[in-house]
This record gives C-alpha cells, structure tokens and sequence, in this order.
C-alpha cells in the first residue's frame, strides 16, 4: 500500500511569484518525513504540490517531476481529483463537516465516491477511528456531530477521515499547531502507529516534534524575503539535528536563526 | 461654562486631567440626541402602518366567510365573501417564481463563488446589482413585451411569475453568495483531500453547511415578491371567483384585489382592501419569521 | 493511472456558469425588447419624444407623447424622498451601529428591515388614506406661508386634494429609508477597530470618532445606498399611483402639482394595452426609466468601490 515518492527539479510559481526553487528528494515508503524551516519558507508550499492541492490557488504552477512509485502524478492524463484518492491529507485547523455526524464524516470520502453498503461503511468507519486511535471515546456517539467533540479529538477524526479511504500517502499540515500538548501528544503516538502502513509527509513548526515522529527531516530556508524558499538539506533525522551538513541548518536548529 | 468662571481660583499648573471643554460636551451630547431621535422617527411609520392595518383589517379577516370564500357573486355594496381566491393566486404565483428563480438563483450564485473567474463573473456580478435595481414596473413590461406582444402568448398568473423571477433571481443569487463565502475554505480543501471532485464537494459539503442561510435567503425573496402590485397590474386580469389555472384566464391575488377595490366607492370595498392588507402583511411576515426562525439552525461556527 | 470521468464536473460547471450568463442574458434583452416594442411608436410619434409633455395616445393614427412632464414629476418625488430619507437613514445607522447596546441593536435593526417587508400597495393604502389627511394642513401652511417660495407655491391641483407630490415624496422617503439604513449600517460596521482605537486614544468623544474614523470610512458607502435608495424611489409603482392624484394642469416646480411618474402612468394605463403602437408609447417610457435605473445603480456600485453588495 504505501508508495515512495520522488520529486524532482521541482519549481513552484503563484503567477509570477517564485515560491520553491529546484527541490529533489526522495520518500522512502513506510517512513516519516518532516519537514522544517522559518515562515514563508515553502515547506506547506510543497506539501501541497505532493497531492496537488495548490492548484485550488488561481495562478498556481509547477514545474518538474513528483513521481509516486515512478508514475508523474502531474503526467496530462492524471487527474487532480483522482490523485488526492491516492495522497491524503489532514490540516493545520481540525475541519470536520459540520453538517455530518462523527460516522458520517469517517465514511464522506467513501460515500462520495459511490460506495453503498452499509455495512461495508460501518466496517470502514469503525476501522478508521480505531486506525486513528479514537474509537474507544466516540464509539457510544457516532451520530453525533462532528463538531461536537474537543479540538484533539476532531483532528483524529480528520485522520480517520483521510485513511478511510484508504490512501497511499498521508500528508500533514501542521496537524498540532492549533492543539493542547495531551492532545499533540496523542497524534504523535498515532503517527508512530501510522507509519506501519502509510508513507507519512508532515510539516511541523515544532522542532522537537520533527526529532521526535521523523525518520528523515528536510530543512527550508529563503535566501531574503521574495526570494524563492529552497531545500537547504534532507537527510536522516538523527544527523539534521546531531550534526547537520549545512551551517544555515545548525543555525536555525541551535536557535541562532534571525 | 463654570470651567471658565472659576479659571482664576486653579492652580497655575495644569490639572492631571484636563477636562473636556463644554463645546465638545454639547456637540457630543446633541449628536447622541440626534441620532436617538432619527431611529425613533424611523420607528414611527412602522408601528403607524402596523397598528392602522391591524385595526382596520381586523374587522375583514375575523368574519365568516374570509377565509373560506372567493368574491365571487358579491356585489360591490355587501359585506360579503372572502379572499380565498387571491391568496391562491398570490401563493400560486409565487410559487410558480420559485420554482424558476431559486434553481437558478442558486446556481448562478455557485457560479459566481466557486467557479467564477475574470470578465464574465466580474460582469455576471455587476448584472446582479442591475437586476436588483430594476422596477417591477420595468420587468413586467419586459415580459409583456416578449412574451404577449412578439411570441403571442395570453395575459395569465404564469407571466406574472416570470415577472416575479426577474425581482426574486437577485435577492436569491445575493443571499445564497454571501451564505457560500461564509463556508470556511478549509471544508472545501479538505473534501478535495479526500479525492472528491469539486461538483460534488459543492453539492454535498458546501451547500449543506450554507443550508439554512440559503433557506433564509430563499424565504426573505419570496417575502420580497409576494407583495409586488406592478406585474399584476400588467399580465393578468382580475378574477371575482377562484380559477386554479395558472396558465390561463384571469387570476386573482392579495395586491389585484386592493387594487381593483380601490375604485370601489362602497364602504364595503373599503372593508375588503383593509381586510386584504393585512392579510398580505400576515403572509409576507410568516415568511419573515421563517426565515429568522431557520437562521437559527445555521450549520456554521464565525 | 489517475485518469477519471470529469462529465460530472463538466455538466454542474456548465449549469452553474449558464446560470450566471442568463443573469447577464436577462438584463440584455430586457434593453433589446423594450427597444423593439418602443421603436415603431417612437417613429409614429407626432411630438417630441423628450420636450413633449404631452402623453396621448387615443388615437393610433396621431400619437403624440412626450416624457418631459413624467421626468420632472419622477424627479421630484425621487429627490424629495432623498432628502428626508437621506439624514434619518444617516442618523439610524449611526444609532444602530455606534451607539445602541450590542444586545439590542439586532433587534432594533431588525424593525428598521421590516418597513421594507411592508408590500408598496400598503404604503399606498395607507398613504392616501391615512398620511396624506394628516399632511394636508402642512401642505396648506406651507402653502400659505411660504407660497412666495417656487417649491412650495400652490400647485396644479385644486387647493384641498391630498394627493400631492409632496405626500408621494414621504411615502418614497419611508419606503427607501431602510435601504438606505441596510448599506450605510453594513458599511459604519466594519470600520477598522484600529482606526476607532486610534481616535479614542487621542481622547475624542462619540461624536469625534464618528467625524474622524466611522464617516470618512464610510461615506461612500452612504452615499452608494442612498443612490440603491434614488433608484428604488425612480421605479416605485403602485405607492405613488395611488398617493399622487393626476392632473391636467401645466407641472411647475412646485411640490403640490400631482401628475405622473414614468412608473404610475404605465401603470394606470396597463389594462388598455391592447394595440402595439399606443403600447409602445408606454414602453419607450418604460425604456427610458430602465436607462435611467441602470445608470443610478451603476454609479452606485461604482461609488461603493466594492464595499457593498447590495
């Protein structure tokens, strides 16, 4: 099920704007990788370009080649929508469908794609929440909106949500910027959980957070502010926090960054 | 004004706290009367209308046969028969609009959120404000011109609703557009996160959260057309008795029937046209109080 | 691999945009339609289509209309209800939006959106027969009073009729006031927090943030609804054939003629609209007021500057 993915010489534009200058890296299926760096720097910028959410951005392009097990996910035959069946994503802000209950919201994504069966849906459902360690709190009120549970308890849904459709790839969006420490801490086990099975991408502000869930980390830095980002470096996690390669690297993970 | 008797006697060195001088006092002060004064005036041909309507219609809608009853066989002089008749029409009317106006009401007010780009929204936008602007006088004549003069179709209660949806399609487009702009974006990506496509994002997460907005917005345009004396007067005849038949003959409705009452010099008629506005006062409020009702119900969290 | 049906996508995006192309569509062939059915009487016509202020139409073979008298009795109804609408609806949204108690200024504004929830052929009603009684002393003061005056001399009308283009003109002003009020409210409200910090910071009372942040934030919004206002009360029907008596006299610039807007001479003569070319004749006045609403309405979304969507 999980799948590596290869980028490369990507360049990413928002009209004329160059946002990400020349990225090459590869994801190895099975593991976490983060990616880190100061605001602005693009790191969300190409997380999205991974399953081709930017293109919501009117003006948005790329360049060059993303490959998920060697197949161009921007070849002129793939098309966006069925792209993001294979690559999900889970966001900075909890965003449950208000107008759903908590089994509905698992099972959308399904739903949506013209599944029928009742039963299969439940069996999903279920496997999903428990898939995103939430099963045990709402198991006694799936009908109840999705809304209505706390903040940490919502973004674990919005995972179950993502991989009960069963995708390659999961992707995160600072998914524990808008969460309590308990609650980050439980996705952090959950993400641990995940890698077992899916290829995981996170962006995170949080340092420790990339030392503590990744196998690999990619720094992003900008030379000054309407430059375009780049990747300073990728490499395993334990080397870009111990002894990086690059000295911009070992400036910004030391704190010494401007 | 003491502040300036009493200069002498203070401190030569200035207070910690300089008061505000009396002329800004008492222009402040003027203002907040002023403007108190402006909502209460604006508040006076309301209650005035209301409590008028009420008194002198009260008399029409509690008697017998109001509710129940056309005009039909009643002469000008009896206080007699009822207004079943145009309320049918009124309602049918309306309707009818409905039907037309508010599928593409809301579609276009899709159009213009989630697919709109460039010239062709930027103008379909301006239209809509046109369209707003345009008298019910001016779209009925529109319709007649069209559709009774060159496609040589009859006077009935279905021109007048296509009149209708000319003054319904903005207040719908407009509503429904405010409602979509407040569904946060961050539904939307998340619903493409999941593979689904855009059409169906729009159908099945993004119109039911706008849901009860949209109601309310649908509910305040039909109030806004239920009332409207132009295209009556224009594309259909007056009818005494019931016709159930929108496509043919002459229909009756609430305004049509005030209006032709009016050159009843009977007391009577009088009676009916009291009687018939606040009926129409009381159709177009329960559809105001429906809508603030279903506001309530609204799926999204500001 | 990825490669899918996009028919679904393609049929909703096309009903969604042919929606929005019909909107454009509407108010294109309302122009083009009422143009066709004007032009054969316009050539027809025996007297100036735009001095003429006469309006008969009778006889088929001698049309002779003109729209002078109708533009001037339209104006003047329109102008008057702008000036007493136009302070009041000022005043409102201010008290709505500046000085009214969070908890009840929804209500308050709620009251304020009814008067235009009330059908226009009750304010005529209640003009004519309840207002109109009330006003006729003042019209006769004023009258009396400031006769010397031309706007208020005595007009057209036979001294004690009620329905005088004064009385039309307050119907207007109370029928516009809360479209006036919904677009200035909406616009005072989002005045910048920082620019009402700022004012009171440097100590300004009320008043003096209101004259230094919330009117020049909002000034062209006010001024975008009080035209929205300008062209409701240019097209307003059935109030004004009710309230406003005809007359055969000359218009002057008085307040006290009675006579006919573009929009009540239609009316009146709609259940005669049976040969094309005296129909035409009202249709070319119908074209006229649909130029002249299109233009006020233009120019108010262009004064608004995308403040407002009203």
């Amino acid at each position: 099920m999980a799948k590596r993915i290869d980028l490369k010489d990507v360049d990413i534009y928002y009209g004329a704007f160059h946002a990400v200058q020349s990225v090459n890296l590869t994801v190895a299926p099975r593991s976490v990788t983060a990616f880190i760096g100061p605001s602005g720097c693009g790191k969300s910028t190409v997380l999205r370009t991974l399953n081709r959410m930017h293109e919501e951005i009117p003006g948005a392009r790329v360049d060059g080649q993303i490959l998920l097990d060697g197949e161009n996910i921007y070849d002129r035959s793939a098309d966006a929508v069925a792209v993001r069946r294979t690559i999900g994503m889970v966001f900075q802000m909890p965003n449950p469908f208000p107008t759903m209950s908590i089994r509905d919201n698992v099972v959308a994504g399904l739903r949506l794609q013209g599944v029928k069966d009742k039963k299969k849906l439940d069996e999903v459902a279920e496997a999903s929440l428990r898939g995103a360690n939430l099963w045990n709190e709402v198991k006694d009120r799936l009908d109840k909106p999705g809304g209505g549970i706390s903040g940490g308890q919502q973004q674990r849904l919005c995972i179950a949500r993502a991989i009960a459709v069963q995708p390659d790839v999961l992707l995160m969006d600072e998914p524990c910027s808008a969460l309590d420490p308990i609650s980050t801490l439980a996705i952090e086990d959950l993400i641990a959980d995940l890698k077992k099975e899916y290829t995981i991408v996170i962006v995170t502000h949080n340092m420790q957070q990339a030392a503590r869930v990744s196998d690999q980390t990619g720094f992003f830095n900008l030379e000054a502010t309407g430059k375009p980002g780049h990747l300073v470096e990728i490499d395993d996690t334990e080397k870009i926090f111990s002894n990086p390669t690059e000295q911009a690297t070992e400036d910004y993970i030391s704190g010494r960054f401007g | 004004m003491s502040t300036a008797l009493e200069a002498p006697d203070q401190p030569a060195s200035s207070p910690p706290f300089q008061p505000i001088s009396t002329a800004r006092r008492l222009k402040n002060t003027s203002a907040t009367v002023l403007v108190a004064l402006a909502f209460l005036i604006a508040c006076v041909p309301l209650v005035w209308i209301l409590v008028e309507v009420v008194i002198r219609g009260a008399g029409a809608i509690f008697s017998a046969d109001w509710w129940g009853r056309s005009q039909s066989g009643v002469n000008p002089e009896e206080y007699a028969g009822g207004v079943y008749h145009a309320i049918y029409g009124t309602i049918i009317q309306a309707l009818l609009c409905g039907v037309i106006a508010v599928p593409i009401g809301i579609l276009a007010a899709i159009y213009l959120v989630e697919y709109g780009r460039g010239r062709l929204a930027k103008t379909t936008s301006f239209m809509v404000d046109i369209l707003s602007g345009v008298p019910s006088i001016v779209a009925a004549l529109f319709i007649f011109a069209l559709f009774v003069s060159i496609l040589g179709a009859e006077q009935s209660a279905f021109m007048v609703s296509l009149a209708l949806v000319l003054l319904m399609l903005p207040v719908v487009i407009r509503n429904t557009e405010e409602m979509l702009r407040l569904v946060p974006d961050r539904l939307r990506e998340s619903a493409y996160a999941l593979g689904i496509p855009k059409w169906k994002t729009i159908l099945r997460i993004v119109l039911p959260t706008a849901l009860s907005g949209t109601v309310t917005g649908v509910m305040l345009a039909f109030a806004r057309v239920i009332g409207e004396t132009a295209p009556v007067l224009v594309l259909v005849g007056y009818a005494r008795a019931i016709n159930y038949d929108p496509f043919e003959g002459n229909m009756a409705s609430l305004p049509l029937l005030m209006f032709s009452e009016f050159s009843n010099p009977e007391p009577a008629g009088q009676f009916r046209i009291w009687g018939a506005a606040l009926t129409l006062i009381l159709i177009v409020m329960i559809f105001q109080l429906g809508a603030s009702v279903i506001s309530r119900f609204s799926a999204i969290q500001k | 691999m990825w490669a899918s049906s996009r028919r679904g996508e393609s049929v909703f995006r096309g009903l969604t945009t042919g929606s929005g192309v019909l909107v454009v569509a509407s108010i294109a062939l309302i122009g083009l339609f009422l143009l066709i059915q004007a032009i054969p009487s316009l050539l027809a016509n025996q007297a100036n289509f735009f001095t003429s202020t006469e309006f008969s139409t009778g006889d088929p073979d001698n049309l002779r209309f003109g729209i002078l008298d109708l533009l001037v009795v339209t104006l003047k109804t329109s102008i008057l209800a702008l000036v007493i609408a136009m302070p009041i609806a000022l005043g409102v949204a201010l008290f709505l939006t500046q000085y009214a108690p969070k908890r009840v200024a929804r209500p308050f504004a709620y009251v304020i959106d009814l008067l235009a929830a009330v059908p226009s052929i009750v304010y005529g009603l209640w003009g004519i027969l309840v207002l109109a009684p009330v006003i006729l002393p003042v019209n006769q003061w004023l009258v009396d009073n400031l006769g010397w005056f031309p706007l208020f001399s005595q007009g057209n009308l036979p001294v004690g009729v009620r329905g005088t283009i004064f009385t039309g003109g307050v119907i207007l002003a109370v029928m516009i006031l809360p479209i006036i009020t919904a677009v200035a409210r909406e616009v005072f409200a989002q005045t910048p927090r920082f620019h009402i910090e700022a004012a009171k910071a440097l100590g300004a009372t009320r008043w003096e943030v209101i004259t230094m942040a919330v009117l020049p934030y909002g000034r062209s919004g006010y001024i975008a609804g009080s035209m929205l206002g300008l062209g409701r009360a240019l097209g307003e029907t059935i109030a004004i054939l009710l309230v406003i008596s005809a007359s055969t006299g000359m218009q002057t610039l008085s307040l006290f003629d009675g006579g006919y807007t573009f929009a009540s001479l239609i009316a009146s003569a709609a259940s005669e609209f049976s040969q094309p070319l005296p129909t035409g004749a009202y249709i070319s006045a119908g074209l006229v007021l649909f130029v002249l609403t299109f233009v006020v309405n233009a120019l108010a979304r262009v004064v608004a500057g995308g403040k407002v969507n009203g």
